[in-house]
């Protein structure tokens, strides 16, 4: 089976935000909340650089060991997700996570925050797949259909890329052998580094 | 010397740009930007790595943050060290009160009791223990709920179930609070100048309290150095735990992730120990003792056990006033 990951090449971004939008549209995220985000460094200086981040889905994801009832799962293909309807909305998957992917529609206090939301790698919920609850609740299932997350499908640069975390990497190394430089895939070793 | 110099550095360049040549590198098989020769930014992503933050319109500065590995040093020491110390210590504190049930039994009352009882707290101070305990109960259990129960509750009654009890557990939990506080507010009040150190304490705890032999009853006043240390510890813990808590109740007020995390773990490893504490107080005041526990519910105790673990008090109070208890 293959194993999904997600790589954002930071010398292809442009920071157009496209992913962004695509995310926000195909999975009608209320307002509030993005999925992922677009994080420029050095701004306005030599050596900026943009970078697309959601949740990374990581091989041995922290947001799944501190939940304290335990809403996350790990797919075949290493796609993390969770159980809106267990979620309890204790912030704790956000204290956990490296990537700051877990969002709440509400900033509260009292735990006020509501159910987690974060990136789904299109691939929906716990639901029953295409249904409308799993709509409602984690959006749309691409995986299910055959296709890959739309926020890469949708970059203009080919930046950010998704899938086969073998193909993946393998089509960014030849994009560094062939230019000479930029590499670095910020997130890799973190997410999907030590813990194999 | 002037074009040696220009020739030397096209040479290099010429190099460089010859062999990107990437070899094996740490992040998988990605090649590492010191291995690729032309514009790399290792500062810029080393500083990713440790935390620094970008740029995002429109967005709180948070937000830039790409990687916040505190993240992960917050999950294992809550997974880690906190969950399996404070467990340990949880069974080990538990096995050794019942041990000491077993070896030194109930504590009873000598004589038997005297058939009159004094006012041992009057209903204003009964308010307070019961406002500080009955929401530590509640705090305590629902806490424990939050770093156990996945591992211990959950296998056994499933996730539908555990997951609605934690949900409002966690309600309780938020709401409990404020009683706790309110209620050691009182007790701090009410028994503050009762728990001062006093010319008995020393001789109490030169014979452990009478704890360990039978018929040793040394001196104490209203409360003796045993119940004074449970005091303070109440007071001085939960007092870091009441703020660590209202911290976690009202999210980044006061800071950003990392205070939270550190409170996180302040507040649940010290919310432990004043739990292992409590267990102890608990024993004591129930089945560890005969004649204690009718003292925070109805507020009268038998004036023999009075004697022969308050005496000091007895005689002050008996002194006070001519008339018996009624």
């Amino acid at each position: 089976m293959a194993r999904m990951k997600f790589l954002c090449d930071a010398e292809r971004c442009i920071h157009c935000s496209g992913c962004v939008t695509a995310c926000k549209n195909e999975h009608e995220v209320p307002w509030g909340i993005n999925r992922r985000r677009v994080v420029t460094l050095n701004d306005g200086k030599p050596g900026q650089r943009s970078l697309s981040v959601a949740c990374m889905h990581c091989s041995d994801a922290p947001c799944m060991a501190v939940c304290p009832v335990d809403c996350f799962y790990q797919t075949n293909d290493g796609i993390v997700l969770h159980n809106k309807d267990l979620c309890i909305g204790c912030g704790y998957c956000f204290y956990a996570c490296p990537f700051g992917a877990p969002q709440y529609p509400s900033t509260g206090n009292f735990g006020g925050r509501g159910k987690m939301d974060k990136c789904t790698f299109c691939a929906g919920g716990p639901e029953v797949d295409h249904s409308k609850a799993e709509l409602e609740k984690y959006g749309r299932n691409r995986i299910a259909e055959g296709k890959l997350p739309l926020c890469a499908e949708m970059c203009a640069t080919k930046a950010l890329l998704a899938g086969d975390g073998d193909m993946v990497s393998t089509i960014y190394r030849e994009r560094v052998m062939a230019r000479g430089f930029g590499s670095g895939a910020a997130g890799w070793g973190q997410a999907y580094g030590k813990k194999g | 010397m002037r074009w040696t110099t220009i020739l030397a550095t096209l040479m290099i360049a010429t190099l460089c740009w010859a062999s990107p040549a990437p070899a094996a590198s740490s992040d998988d098989d990605i090649p590492s930007a010191a291995q690729s020769g032309q514009v790399t930014l290792p500062d810029t992503w080393r500083a990713v790595r440790q935390g620094e933050a970008g740029f995002i319109a429109g967005q709180p500065a948070s937000r830039g943050v790409l990687i916040q590995s505190e993240g992960e040093t917050w999950r294992a020491a809550r997974n880690g060290k906190l969950a399996w110390y404070g467990g340990l210590a949880l069974v080990g504190v538990t096995l050794a009160i019942g041990a000491f049930y077993v070896i030194r039994g109930k504590i009873m009352l000598e004589g038997g009791p005297s058939g009159t009882s004094i006012l041992r707290f009057t209903k204003l101070e009964r308010v307070g223990h019961w406002l500080t305990a009955g929401s530590f109960l509640v705090l305590g259990v629902t806490g424990l709920n939050m770093l156990f129960g996945r591992w211990l509750l959950e296998p056994i009654i499933g996730k539908t179930l555990f997951s609605w009890l934690t949900w409002a557990g966690k309600w309780l939990h938020n709401i409990g609070g404020f009683f706790f506080i309110a209620g050691m507010v009182l007790i701090f009040v009410l028994w503050a100048r009762d728990n001062l150190w006093d010319r008995y304490d020393w001789g109490w705890i030169k014979d452990g309290g009478g704890l360990l032999k039978k018929g040793v009853h040394p001196p104490a006043a209203k409360f003796n150095f045993g119940q004074k240390t449970q005091f303070w510890m109440v007071i001085v813990v939960g007092t870091l735990v009441a703020s660590t808590g209202l911290n976690l109740l009202f999210p980044f007020t006061l800071g950003d992730i990392h205070l939270m995390q550190v409170m996180q773990l302040v507040h649940a490893g010290l919310a432990v120990v004043m739990v292992l504490f409590i267990l102890g107080h608990i024993y004591i005041g129930t089945i560890g003792m005969e004649g204690p526990t009718s003292a925070v519910t109805t507020g009268y105790v038998d004036r023999e056990w009075a004697r022969q673990h308050h005496s000091v008090w007895v005689a002050e109070e008996e002194g006070k006033t001519a008339k018996p208890a009624e």
